[in-house]
């Protein structure tokens, strides 16, 4: 056992130093182009997993993504532009003084991001955790575009309409893989943790796991509040990598791309979003090809659909709703037990059809 | 504030009001019966207003007709989705069933961006139905007074197939226990199938007056209302058919006067209807004429 | 036993590390391909647009100008000119990921768009940090070209706008007192909203605003923020925002029984925006170009060949934009004598006098064209040429 534990432990750091020279690789040979689609990527993954903390493993339905990034991205954006950007960007009405000089280091700005987002989901959290299942999910829903209507209005914070620009830009694919792997790391080791039992017990059964002895509301506000961290922290994320943002960004229809994420890759398995965010982000960049105009062998011309590809997406979200609900990894996760148990029951076959 | 301007919010309140309520009582409708908040039925608004649009201006067909076409349709497409998407989804947890209906409310969006284009149309408004009326200093569409009665029209009637047809008795049991009801002989695929097409009937209607009303179809055109309506129904008691037109009103009523009191903060309108949802739910779940029972397990 | 599976572990580590840096190897080559072939021999002009979501129609409207100038113009400096066009679905991520994309995968010389400042602005700072130049059509916010030295554009921007129009009601109209309607969710509508409030103020004094409202994008009913308006009784209002709400807001306001001028921004000039207020009148606007009075020769040839090209359709100022744009791009790699982003972006820069379809065009040194605005007005069902306003 003790050896068995070893072993992992060394496969895991084999693994970690792959996926490490994976990216060092990437960050050297490939284009642009593809870095920022597999930042985006990354982006996804994070955004993915926290929800699925909540929804997956939690089994409270938030549809408040996109509100929480809305904060993160704020925040970041705020601390973390020039003086002399602002002074310029601001040209309707100046910022409110007090954060008018402020300039922050990046990496303190984006955690301060995640930090205010999980304020926010606190703060939230505890008046709507209350409600339960399609209740929970239009308040969220709803706090959400409260959020963004205030972002809206309040002008001499945000800028209004008029949005941020100038943001310090990141770049490196080192930067998002590393969030996204520390992300699914402490995940990971939360759901390991009595707080991760707890979370399970809830989701499968609120009133037995009440007669355990657990406490339903501050766990459920704990999940909740997670929840919003890591998505601050990839809306902080997002502001760097695009480098500009404003409210429209944030509206509701974008929880529903990581619901579709979720959904995907199974709810209850963090390796699954992982791999779904991966497969939505670069399959909407490849499916362009069915939005341009077509000329089957030189004969008919099929036009160009604008708008196809989110009609390939939504028949995909509900064909593995209805017939695959498990979706790519169900419950399960992609680890070395799953793997090796695999591989074992290969070789058996194989030995089976040897003998 | 002078009387003609009060009069004149009063005229707007009641027209947009009339039309939350015709579409929240379809929400109502449905989630009374199987528990489940259809987004797609925002969207069956669209339809609907499309056939309507596409059969006057493609097919030059009187208006009347088209109407009645484009209600007869949606409420077949109503059927279909629930038989397609909710109907195999039965005794799954809610959640499942919640994300498969955001999922037909997503493929009829996407559907009519790639089919009908994503620029939006003007809607014709009929000469027979549509004309100003000026009274005085306050002026308004005919549309004021035609939705009003058209809602309470459909309002009686719908209550009057609830409480006293056969079809609604069953309607009654099946939302009470869906089980129960199918051992007392009632066929709850029926009931539920008769339920989808009154409701998405409503849409319909809902659909066509909005674009009366508002002149202008979109693939897009749903989402706002159909969140405004949901709320109304919630407001009103989700699951009550009179709670769904009282809430209705009192939605539109509010919105107005928030603009009309304090046109400074008129951005925050729509933040308005949501803060009042939270309460709602947070204060009072069964809402206004709703019955406040703690969920079962 | 152990041993032999830990020798399992390697084998199992070696094979996935090998397999997947050959999968990426192989899509990083085929890619690759086309790139280097595609530089020699054809000139690339990318395009990224909103063709779907909120911003779809102006987008379609600048995508036609702009594939007709092609038609047109097919070739430059002997090499045949390849458009990619890329949509970016009124999303800021999007439109990032399209410019990205364009520079990155299809390795395009020069980029045309977007049609909305926000989608511009978002896509900007990549095509700057790549070197390549980039012309918009009709984004009309100040901040897209600020502090890049590679984006520039063939329309005014909204300080130009809102004064515009402020003058026009003021000098014109004899509007002693306002009304602004406003979009606040977009930038284009507050940015236009403001400098016309200012320039107004300047004119008739504090209080000259009688009443400010708001509204959000997707909104239909307008009612209770006109009949704030009705209530103010201003002598003009200015609503500047996106057709879709526009349309109705404007029709809105004369059922209503608000009977005084409504002026507007650019973005007014579309199918939509005149059949809701077909049956109106005193419906102003600015815009970048009419058909009336052909400001150059280029104006003609744009509408003759429009007309062909779309008979069913009347032209309007997003085409000719898209047309100046790809014609001004064609321009300045004649200038530059070569497809280098670098030459293309000094030649543009030095952009003067350049005739388009929608009036001379001299670029200043942020990027922005100074050029003439146009009024129009509805009147019969139809937009109809008013006056012209020149730059000082």
């Amino acid at each position: 056992m003790d050896e068995q534990l070893r072993t992992k432990f060394i496969l895991n750091i084999v693994f970690l130093l792959a996926v490490a020279l994976l990216i060092y690789w990437g960050q050297h040979n490939l284009n642009n182009f593809e870095i920022r689609i597999l930042n985006l990527a990354a982006i996804f993954a994070i955004l993915g997993v926290s929800l699925n903390l909540v929804l997956g493993f939690t089994g409270m339905f938030s549809l408040g993504h996109a509100g929480f990034m809305c904060v993160g991205a704020y925040t970041t954006a705020i601390l973390t532009m020039s003086p002399g950007s602002k002074a310029i960007i601001y040209f309707m009405e100046p910022i409110h003084p007090v954060l008018a000089n402020i300039q922050w280091p990046l990496l303190p700005a984006i955690l301060l991001g995640g930090i205010t987002a999980a304020v926010f989901g606190f703060v939230i959290g505890f008046p709507a955790l209350r409600l339960r299942d399609d209740y929970l999910a239009i308040a969220t829903l709803g706090f959400s575009e409260i959020i963004r209507i205030i972002v809206t209005n309040t002008i001499t914070i945000t800028n209004g309409a008029l949005g941020l620009k100038n943001i310090p830009s990141i770049k490196s694919l080192w930067i998002y893989w590393l969030a996204a792997i520390l992300t699914i790391l402490v995940i990971k080791r939360i759901l390991n943790s009595s707080w991760g039992y707890a979370f399970r017990a809830i989701r499968d059964n609120e009133i037995a796991a009440e007669a355990m002895g657990i406490n339903i509301f501050k766990h459920k506000l704990l999940s909740f509040t997670i929840g919003a961290f890591f998505a601050g922290l990839a809306g902080a994320l997002m502001a760097h990598l695009i480098t500009s943002v404003d409210p429209t960004m944030f509206r509701f229809l974008f929880t529903f791309q990581i619901l579709l994420i979720v959904v995907l890759g199974g709810m209850g398995s963090i390796s699954g979003s992982v791999v779904a965010a991966l497969i939505v982000t670069i399959g909407m960049e490849v499916l362009r090809i069915v939005e341009q105009p077509m000329d089957l062998f030189g004969v008919v011309e099929i036009p160009g659909l604008p708008g196809m590809r989110m009609v390939i997406f939504s028949i995909l979200l509900l064909l593995v709703i209805l017939f695959y609900r498990q979706g790519l990894m169900g419950t399960r996760e992609f680890n070395w037990d799953w793997l090796l148990n695999k591989l074992d029951r290969l070789k058996d076959r194989m030995r089976g059809e040897a003998a | 504030m002078s009387m003609d301007i009060l009069l004149q919010n009063i005229a707007n309140s009641i027209t947009l009001g009339s039309l939350y309520a015709l579409i929240a009582i379809g929400y109502t409708m449905v989630y009374g019966i199987i528990r489940l908040i259809n987004f797609a039925h925002a969207d069956l608004l669209m339809v609907a207003a499309y056939i309507a649009f596409y059969g006057i201006l493609i097919f030059t067909l009187p208006w009347w007709v088209a109407f009645l076409i484009a209600i007869a349709l949606t409420a077949l497409l109503g059927i279909s989705i629930e038989k397609v998407a909710y109907k195999p989804l039965r005794s799954s947890p809610r959640i499942t069933v919640l994300i498969s209906a955001i999922g037909v409310s997503f493929l009829l969006e996407n559907l009519g961006i790639v089919a009908i284009g994503a620029r939006p149309k003007p809607f014709p408004r009929p000469e027979e139905l549509v004309w100003n009326i000026h009274l005085g200093d306050i002026s308004f569409l005919s549309l004021t007074i035609i939705i009003p009665i058209v809602t309470f029209i459909l309002l009686a009637a719908i209550i009057f197939l609830v409480k006293k047809t056969k079809i609604g008795i069953a309607m009654r049991a099946v939302s009470k226990d869906v089980e129960t009801a199918g051992l007392m002989a009632v066929d709850a695929n029926r009931v539920i199938s008769t339920t989808f097409a009154v409701g998405s009937s409503l849409a319909a209607i809902g659909g066509i007056l909005w674009s009366m009303q508002y002149p202008q179809v979109d693939p897009l055109m749903g989402v706002f209302p159909g969140l405004k309506c949901f709320i109304a129904a919630v407001l009103g008691g989700i699951g009550s058919i009179p709670g769904a037109m009282l809430g209705g009103f009192v939605l539109g009523f509010l919105e107005i006067m928030l603009v009309a009191f304090f046109p400074h903060i008129s951005g925050y309108r729509d933040a308005f209807a949501f803060v009042i949802l939270i309460l709602i739910l947070l204060f009072r779940p069964g809402g206004i004429l709703g019955e406040n029972v703690v969920e079962k397990v | 036993m152990i041993k032999l599976r830990r020798g399992k572990y390697v084998l199992l580590m070696v094979l996935l590390l090998t397999v997947s840096l050959i999968a990426i190897g192989c899509g990083g080559s085929e890619k690759d391909e086309p790139a280097e072939t595609g530089q020699a021999e054809v000139i690339k002009i990318g395009v990224y647009e909103p063709l779907t979501g909120t911003n779809a129609a102006g987008g379609q409207m600048t995508v036609e100008g702009i594939e007709l100038a092609n038609q047109l113009y097919p070739e430059v400096l002997g090499q045949k000119v390849e458009l990619v066009i890329v949509d970016n679905k009124s999303e800021k991520q999007e439109a990032a990921n399209a410019v990205e994309r364009l520079i990155g995968q299809e390795n395009v010389n020069l980029i045309i768009g977007s049609y909305g400042s926000s989608l511009s602005m978002s896509g900007g700072p990549i095509a700057m940090d790549n070197g390549i130049p980039v012309i918009g059509c009709s984004p009309t916010n100040p901040a897209v070209t600020l502090d890049n030295d590679y984006y520039f554009r063939v329309c005014f921007i909204d300080p130009f706008q809102g004064t515009v129009m402020s003058n026009y009601a003021v000098n014109t109209l004899g509007a002693k007192t306002a009304a602004i309607v406003q979009d606040v969710q977009q930038d284009y509508s507050v940015g236009l909203a403001s400098y016309f409030e200012k320039a107004f103020v300047a004119s008739n004094g504090e209080g000259s605003i009688v009443e400010k409202v708001n509204y959000n994008t997707g909104d239909k009913d307008f009612s209770a923020q006109l009949t704030a308006i009705k209530a103010a009784n201003p002598d003009v209002i200015f609503a500047p925002g996106n057709f879709l709400e526009c349309g109705i807001l404007v029709a809105k306001a004369r059922e209503l029984g608000i009977t005084v001028p409504i002026l507007g921004g650019d973005t007014w000039e579309a199918e939509e925006f005149l059949n809701q207020v077909k049956d109106y009148q005193d419906i102003y606007f600015s815009t970048h170009f009419t058909a009336e009075e052909p400001v150059t020769p280029v104006s003609t040839v744009f509408l003759d060949e429009y007309a062909k090209a779309y008979p069913d359709k009347p032209a309007n100022a997003f085409g000719a934009l898209g047309f100046d744009t790809y014609i001004l791009a064609l321009d300045a790699i004649e200038r530059a004598g070569s497809a280098e982003p670098e030459a293309i972006k000094n030649a543009l820069a030095a952009t003067e006098g350049f005739e388009g379809a929608t009036g001379i065009i001299t670029l200043d040194a942020n990027g922005d064209a100074t050029k003439t605005a146009v009024i129009k007005k509805v009147d019969g069902g139809q937009f109809v040429y008013e006056s012209k306003v020149d730059p000082q």
